[in-house]
């Protein structure tokens, strides 16, 4: 656009001049002009070539939904009819505060009497290797859109870094046109500042099922390439061609003008209640100002700023107060939704639906009876209503039964009683939709003696499948049956309805294949779960998907974390793995090497036969474990719900009474069975005669050796409640009592409960039940065992040589050291 | 360096749903956590309980779980939460362009 004439000199009003013809800038001029439009003379200065137009819709532009002419909020009409003078496509490179002038950067000067600084953001480009070869950019103005709509006409591979809301439209407008998009984030769930983690899993579901290929924890190493752009290489060494690089990963306040000015400026540039900085003559607002420690990148905040700030120019100021956010979207055609904070934590209280056949998640925080934040995906049509409960601080507590259904559910007739909005509703209303179960069937089935949840599950079906409609039955139950109600089986924890043996049926019959996805089509209550339900999923997960399951540290008990045991002061301790409790001289030195070197208090030996050093400090476990597997030992997996020991007597090699080689037995059981994850913790003993020196019968799997074979033993304990073990059943020969033993313990592990120990487990399932499965049929054992050995291929790595070579050694260093004369490390 | 705060490093360096620790000679540690929505908060490394290192407990939603005796610990006040009475002090922390900044007066307080 061409230089317009500037206003003439004989206009002697004050001369506000604005820095930035972007939204911010224009919509602070039409908040002045509405108040008084012949207060001030206005000129505008442009960075881009063009009228201001609506920069968040230059993904509809990107998509082909929508052309430039579409989103010019002012045309140049506007600015000639309210005597604006626009200067576009010739930045200002400089304020001279002391003589009131700003210069651009072509050499024009202009005075001003007011000045506004409205320069927005500039993308963060991140400092990798190749960052500047062409075919990078960023998506920040119409030229950007203009290069990606010109490489998606070549077609092509393109990676777009940054899969927060922006680099999400990036690459859903380039798969759009054509391109094979991938989407790399940094983080470990997708736009996580507005999503919480089940939101951000989902909406990477629905991703992928467009055809994007999204990868997450993803950390750019370097963009590749010699004249222009051919890929990126990720610092876990992939390499991803690309014909195009979009960086996305943020935005930073534009300050380099205020802070050259000497204005203060710390994030953004610094503004008072009025939107004024340090300086009184000079205004900012949008983007880049700091105000109150806060700094803005929405709309609705900037919004705000301009209202206070058109009422300073005009003196009836206001004052701004800062911005409550929500942030309403679709990304790629998905509807999500999320308004204040959504973190949790003190006090605060979770609502949460999740409808996994409709693809719907909806979180409601509250803290003191009001709502403090909202998460929704799927379905935001409640979005503002929350939203505006929020702001308004309303106390929801009378509607808080039915709060997560929306407003029109809670506004319904004032049925605030869940109870009475079931009693309400007609026999042929359908209750369970999986099932197709109306109240009439329910409440038959219950008049026929189905008097717990469980019962009507398992004759009429009602939410029998994904359980959403549980809280119905059990309000139908309690309406037809009174106090008569049976509370139903024991759930996981009070993160869901749902008890062990279910989640676990659900996890295999439905494949899934993460925590998350769990989570959500299980309609968990909480974000992310409790200590009690997160092991066990994790541990689940592991059981169903050997070798395929990405173990999830963060849901591990921090023994299974450090492998190693915490001690009540804080230190670990380590027990190396002996086998069958047989050690040598080698090993013994490297113990008491270690002992001496890092100052172990104490060395016990234990009672699964092998030795335990305590008080190692956790800094030091990774060295400790270096010289431990230098002497060829590994972990004892002392700490975890897993194979612990196989102790043993000397059997027939030394012992005047041994039948069998127990000693041998035992030690190729435990090369059998060692660093298999497990319900919970699990002994084996071998006892080379009925004397029983190796106490097999108080442990999880026993094998008493006898003349004629092998006496094979299950389910004792000599914990709080001794129970003493169960006869299996004989074997004759060593393979067989190896192979019956992989099988009970697969059998074990696939069955039991999380935490759940042999004793307590076959006393609830029954001796005659595992016989079942394990002696009268034999292509069933067989098929056990071969699952146990599948398993084991992907678990017999030893974790403390993985981590003594530098694996995870975040675990184990502090993330900074200071002393009060401030050395840092 | 800033007067009132300490910097320790990049957000990322704390795993979400995770802890780190820094290190403070003469006294307690200081763990600093990211929650699964990416917020920073630091507490004292001592559960008030039996003084259990609350940085090696498992973290879910805005409170981490004591690696010794299953409390819960509030990681925006530091209260025990549930049935639970006690409270660890907690540490003020702000993030600045990536940066964990965690307020240097209440870690010379620890130290001292």
């Amino acid at each position: 656009m061409e230089h317009r004439p500037l206003s003439p000199e004989a206009d002697t009003r004050d001369h506000l001049v604005v820095i930035g013809n972007g939204m911010a800038g224009c919509r602070a001029v039409e908040e002045l002009l509405a108040r008084d439009p012949a207060r001030y003379r206005v000129t505008i200065f442009g960075a881009e070539p063009r009228v201001n137009y609506n920069r968040i819709m230059l993904s509809p532009v990107l998509a082909g939904e929508k052309g430039f002419d579409d989103i010019v909020i002012n045309d140049a009409e506007w600015y000639a009819a309210n005597g604006i003078a626009l200067v576009a496509g010739d930045p200002v490179a400089a304020i001279d505060r002391g003589a009131k002038t700003v210069t651009t950067r072509s050499g024009v000067t202009e005075s001003y009497d007011r000045l506004l600084i409205a320069t927005g953001s500039d993308p963060f480009i991140i400092p990798v290797p190749g960052k500047d070869l062409p075919g990078v950019i960023a998506f920040r103005d119409m030229d950007d859109v203009g290069t990606m709509l010109a490489a998606a006409e070549r077609g092509g591979s393109a990676v777009v870094i940054g899969g927060g809301l922006l680099g999400l439209e990036a690459a859903h407008g380039l798969s759009l046109r054509g391109m094979k998009v991938t989407v790399l984030h940094l983080m470990p769930t997708l736009m996580e500042r507005q999503l919480d983690e089940a939101a951000g899993w989902l909406l990477k579901q629905a991703l992928e099922a467009r055809g994007q290929t999204i990868l997450t924890g993803a950390d750019t190493a370097e963009i590749t390439g010699d004249t222009k752009v051919e890929g990126v290489r990720l610092k876990d060494g992939t390499l991803i061609p690309a014909d195009l690089v979009v960086m996305a990963v943020g935005i930073r306040p534009a300050t380099g003008l205020a802070r050259d000015a000497g204005l203060a400026v710390g994030r953004g540039i610094q503004v008072d209640d009025h939107m004024v900085t340090s300086d009184p003559a000079i205004l900012a607002v949008g983007e880049c100002v700091e105000h109150d420690r806060q700094v803005y990148g929405l709309v609705a905040p900037l919004w705000d700023m301009c209202r206070s700030l058109a009422d300073g120019l005009v003196e009836k100021p206001s004052g701004y107060r800062g911005s409550v956010t929500s942030t309403k979207l679709k990304v790629s055609g998905i509807d999500v939704f999320s308004a204040g904070d959504f973190s949790g934590g003190d006090g605060c209280e979770d609502i949460v639906l999740r409808d996994a056949a409709r693809g719907v998640y909806k979180r409601v925080v509250l803290k003191d009876d009001r709502i403090v934040g909202a998460v929704l995906y799927g379905d935001t049509a409640d979005g503002s209503w929350y939203f505006d409960l929020l702001k308004k601080q309303e106390d929801v507590s009378g509607l808080r039964d039915l709060l997560i259904f929306g407003q029109a559910f809670a506004a319904g007739g004032g049925a605030a009683d869940p109870k009475a909005a079931v009693a309400a509703l007609s026999d042929d209303a359908e209750i369970c939709g999986c099932n197709g179960v109306t109240k009439g069937q329910v409440v038959s089935c219950i008049a026929k003696g189905a008097c717990s949840l469980d019962a009507v599950r398992a004759t009429c079906k009602a939410s029998a499948s994904c359980g959403s409609c549980t809280g119905l039955v059990e309000n139908l139950l309690a309406l037809t049956l009174g106090d008569e109600v049976q509370s139903g089986p024991k759930t996981m924890c009070q993160c869901t309805s749902f008890g062990h043996d279910d989640v676990r049926r659900e996890i295999v019959a439905q494949a899934m294949r993460s925590i998350p996805e769990v989570m959500q089509k299980l309609h968990w209550t909480t974000p992310d779960g409790c200590s009690s339900c997160r092991p066990a999923l994790n541990y689940y997960l592991l059981c169903a998907l050997p070798g395929e399951y990405e173990d999830d540290q963060q849901s591990r008990f921090v023994n299974e974390r450090l492998h190693a045991n915490i001690q009540k002061d804080g230190t670990y301790s380590v027990v190396p793995r002996m086998w069958g409790g047989l050690t040598n001289p080698r090993e013994l030195r490297a113990i008491a090497d270690v002992v001496e070197k890092y100052d172990a208090p104490m060395v016990k030996v234990t009672g699964g036969q092998r030795l335990d050093i305590f008080g190692i400090k956790k800094e030091d476990l990774p060295a400790v474990w270096a010289d431990l597997n230098a002497a060829g030992m590994v972990s004892g997996h002392a700490y975890g719900k897993a194979l612990r020991t196989v102790k043993t007597c000397v059997g027939s090699e030394w012992c005047r009474f041994g039948t069998q080689d127990s000693t041998g037995l035992g030690v190729k059981i435990e090369r059998m069975s060692w660093g298999s994850w497990m319900p919970h913790k699990f002994k084996i003993a071998v006892s080379g005669c009925p004397r029983n020196c190796a106490e097999a019968t108080i442990k999880d799997f026993g094998i008493v050796c006898v003349d004629s074979g092998y006496e094979l033993h299950v389910g004792g304990n000599g914990g709080i409640h001794v129970r003493a073990t169960d006869l299996l059943c004989k074997v004759a020969t060593e393979q067989e009592a190896m192979d019956h033993c992989a099988a009970f313990i697969q059998l074990y592990r696939e069955e039991a409960r999380y935490l759940e120990r042999t004793a307590p487990w076959i006393e609830r399932v029954g001796l005659a039940y595992v016989q079942s499965r394990l002696l009268e049929d034999d292509a069933g054992r067989e098929a056990l065992r071969a699952r146990f050995l599948f398993s084991q291929s992907f678990s017999q790595d030893d974790p403390w040589a993985q981590r003594a070579g530098g694996a995870e050694a975040e675990h184990h260093a502090p993330m900074a050291r200071f002393t009060p004369q401030e050395e840092w490390a | 360096m800033n007067a009132d705060w300490l910097d320790i490093g990049w957000v990322d360096q704390i795993p979400a749903r995770g802890s780190r620790t820094v290190q403070v000679a003469g006294g307690d540690d200081i763990a600093v956590f990211r929650t699964a929505e990416g917020k920073v908060f630091a507490l004292l490394d001592r559960c008030p309980h039996k003084h259990g290192r609350l940085s090696q407990g498992i973290v879910h939603g805005g409170a981490v779980a004591c690696p010794l005796h299953n409390w819960r610990i509030s990681l925006a006040t530091g209260e025990a939460l549930g049935e639970d009475k006690g409270c660890t002090p907690t540490v003020p922390v702000k993030i600045d362009g990536g940066r964990v900044l965690i307020c240097r007066a209440s870690v010379l307080k620890a130290a001292a």
